[in-house]
């Protein structure tokens, strides 16, 4: 089964008179337990078809299906419920709430989600043990390295178990070795849970770890890089 | 349940600077506010317990024909035997105290100086007379003296007159003649009200009468009672025919009316007040807003909702709300209780005998004022704290993406 289905998606940008075609007309299946890449040159619409994926925005035509979900006519309280339920994000700045410390970072996606106290210890805790801060796990994002800050972020972006993960240039502000480690985690949580993985990325070390490839060009998809195992 | 308070508690630590300063400009304006709240009511407070006391008493009764504004002791205008129809008010149950008075219009000259003053003839011995009883200096005057008078402290002073000293009373007589006649000066009153003292000398009833051939007449019986609530049941008790019977809110409509219009200006300057105030912690929140529209962003994407967003912000507003008016009404009311104990000085601020005023102002703050400022100024801040939290939850969670 496919987590997300977009049909002949479209998003125009209207600033002023001015008009961008950031999407033109997109078709893409994301299916469950992808690991995959977008690429393609800067402003060739990666990060537009992420937000559509995510629910963040909505298209200007076209169709967002999301676990089976049409999303079109959703509000913005349906689309917030969505996105708590189905949807992580982990974005290219390491976009923690800097007065929470990254335990409570971790845990804002289940109180959002109603957990009770004892399921957010246990699954906060296992949580920063899978990408390794529990040692860390009561310092703010500014006690943190940008690859902690970002662990957590993925932690954080897991933290509900969601069935897609959207990551946007994730490795961008990394050195070699974070990016790698922060990449190394997403991976086995990959293989582990079977989590589905979208990246928009320029980086070939986040490439290399993709099970598809997906490639943008001027707001249209060039190569639909069919799944291939890796 | 998300823990608000505890992310708008650390939100607003922060930028503790701004929120301390926004927090103290809320606390300036309680204090403020409770301040003013406590000096006008101690002023209506103090007004009105001075004009019943001094001017009005709780209910007069007059002759029919009575004019209060003319001071003629002509008979026609005047009650008959006003000592035997106060005693009869004064048996009943509520009155604590009612006496005849005389008033006269006539002018004191000491040395070459000349002063128009009201002449009051008054039965010495009547509780209701305490307030003359506080002396500066000398004796009261007694029943049957008739060389004796008792004059206000300010009176005293301008005319350069002291306790033994000699003056001379002209009076306008009941026949529209001048008489006059040598007085010395037996004791100086201080009532507190330069206003009121500086205008009024005292005479006993009988020398009054005598002097000014007011016959066995008096111009009102001055009636206090126990409770004046009591007023409308003790007036209707003594309705009789040939008097006028008023109570004290038919003769101090200005005073009552002000006081009634004393709330509603309160209400005005808590409004103005609180709306810069609440202006100063709106202006803190949407800085926040702006500073923080990535976090919200990020927020919104991993599943806050508006109405969360918002709870978020008014969570803020309301720690910053407790916290200065908290503080405001600590200074408020230690100011209040501070200024009750000692007074405001004003002096002789000139006002007529239809609201009289003491010349030190005591500061009276109510527990009602109190907590219904402090209810204001809560809902107002938290209120005007909506403009920003929704502009907060209307924000789009697309910001969050957007990267620097
Ligand atoms: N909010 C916006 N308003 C107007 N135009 C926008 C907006 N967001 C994106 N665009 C435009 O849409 C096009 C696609 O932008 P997008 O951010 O999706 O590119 P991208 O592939 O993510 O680029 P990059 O690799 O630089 O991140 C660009 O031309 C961009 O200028
Ligand atoms: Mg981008």
């Amino acid at each position: 089964m496919e987590v997300a289905k977009l049909t002949d998606v479209t998003r125009v940008y209207k600033i002023g008179e001015v008009e961008t075609r950031a999407l033109n007309g997109v078709s893409l299946t994301i299916g469950n337990g992808e690991f995959t890449s977008l690429v393609g040159p800067s402003g060739s619409g990666k990060t537009t078809l992420l937000q559509l994926i995510g629910c963040l925005d909505q298209p200007t035509s076209g169709k967002v299906v999301i676990d089976g979900k049409e999303t079109t006519n959703l509000n913005r309280n349906q689309r917030a419920d969505l996105r708590k339920g189905t949807i992580g994000f982990v974005f290219q700045f390491f976009a923690l709430i800097p007065t929470l410390t990254a335990y409570e970072n971790a845990e804002m996606p289940l109180l959002l989600n109603g957990k009770n106290a004892a399921e957010r210890k246990q699954r906060v805790m296992e949580l920063l043990k899978a990408v390794d801060m529990t040692d860390r796990a009561h310092h703010r994002p500014d006690q943190l390295s940008g690859g902690q800050q970002q662990r957590v972020a993925v932690a954080r972006a897991l933290a509900t178990n969601p069935k897609l993960i959207l990551a946007d240039e994730p490795t961008a502000n990394l050195d070699t070795e974070n990016g790698e480690q922060v990449m190394e985690i997403m991976k086995k949580l990959n293989k582990e849970t079977g989590t589905t993985f979208v990246f928009a990325t320029h980086d070939p070390r986040v490439i290399k770890y993709a099970t598809r490839v997906v490639t943008l060009q001027d707001g249209l998809i060039t190569n639909n890089g069919k799944a291939s195992a890796k | 349940m998300m823990n608000y308070f505890k992310m708008a508690y650390r939100n607003l630590g922060r930028h503790r600077r701004r929120s301390i300063l926004s927090g103290l400009a809320l606390a300036m304006g309680t204090a403020l506010l409770m301040f003013i709240a406590a000096f006008f009511q101690g002023e209506m407070r103090s007004s009105m317990e001075t004009t019943l006391r001094l001017n009005s008493g709780h209910i007069q009764v007059q002759d029919a024909d009575y004019d209060p504004d003319k001071l003629s002791v002509a008979w026609e205008y005047l009650i008959e035997n006003p000592e035997q129809v106060a005693a009869q008010i004064e048996a009943i149950d509520q009155v604590r105290a009612a006496t005849p008075r005389l008033f006269a219009s006539g002018i004191v000259s000491a040395l070459d100086e000349s002063i128009g003053v009201q002449i009051m003839g008054i039965v010495p011995d009547s509780s209701a007379n305490d307030p003359y009883r506080q002396l500066v200096s000398g004796e009261f005057i007694t029943a049957d003296d008739r060389e004796g008078i008792v004059i206000g402290y300010p009176l005293a002073e301008s005319l350069g007159l002291k306790v033994g000293d000699q003056l001379n009373l002209l009076v306008n007589t009941s026949e529209g003649n001048v008489d006059e006649q040598k007085f010395a000066v037996r004791g100086i009153f201080s009532t507190g009200t330069t206003a009121y003292d500086k205008g009024i000398v005292l005479l006993p009833l009988a020398k009054a009468q005598a002097f000014s051939g007011a016959g066995n007449h008096a111009s009102i019986i001055f009636i206090l009672l126990k409770d004046r609530e009591q007023a409308d049941v003790v007036a209707a008790a003594i309705q009789g025919s040939g008097y006028q019977v008023k109570t004290w809110t038919e003769l101090n409509e200005l005073l009552v009316l002000v006081n009634d219009f004393s709330n509603a200006y309160l209400m005005i300057i808590n409004l103005i007040i609180l709306g810069v105030t609440a202006t100063v912690i709106v202006n803190t929140l949407l800085m926040s807003v702006f500073e923080r529209t990535r976090e919200i962003g990020i927020l919104s994407a991993i599943g806050m909702k508006g109405r969360q967003v918002v709870t978020l912000f008014l969570a803020e507003a309301s720690l910053l709300a407790s916290g200065g008016i908290t503080f405001g009404s600590l200074i408020g009311w230690a100011l209040s209780a501070y200024f009750g104990k000692v007074g405001v000085y004003f002096g002789d601020l000139g006002i007529s005998n239809d609201m009289l005023l003491q010349d030190r102002i005591y500061t009276y703050l109510t527990l009602e004022s109190a907590v219904n400022l402090i209810i204001t100024a809560f809902i107002i801040t938290v209120l005007a704290s909506l403009y920003p939290a929704r502009m907060a939850s209307r924000m789009e969670p697309v910001e969050a993406l957007h990267g620097n």
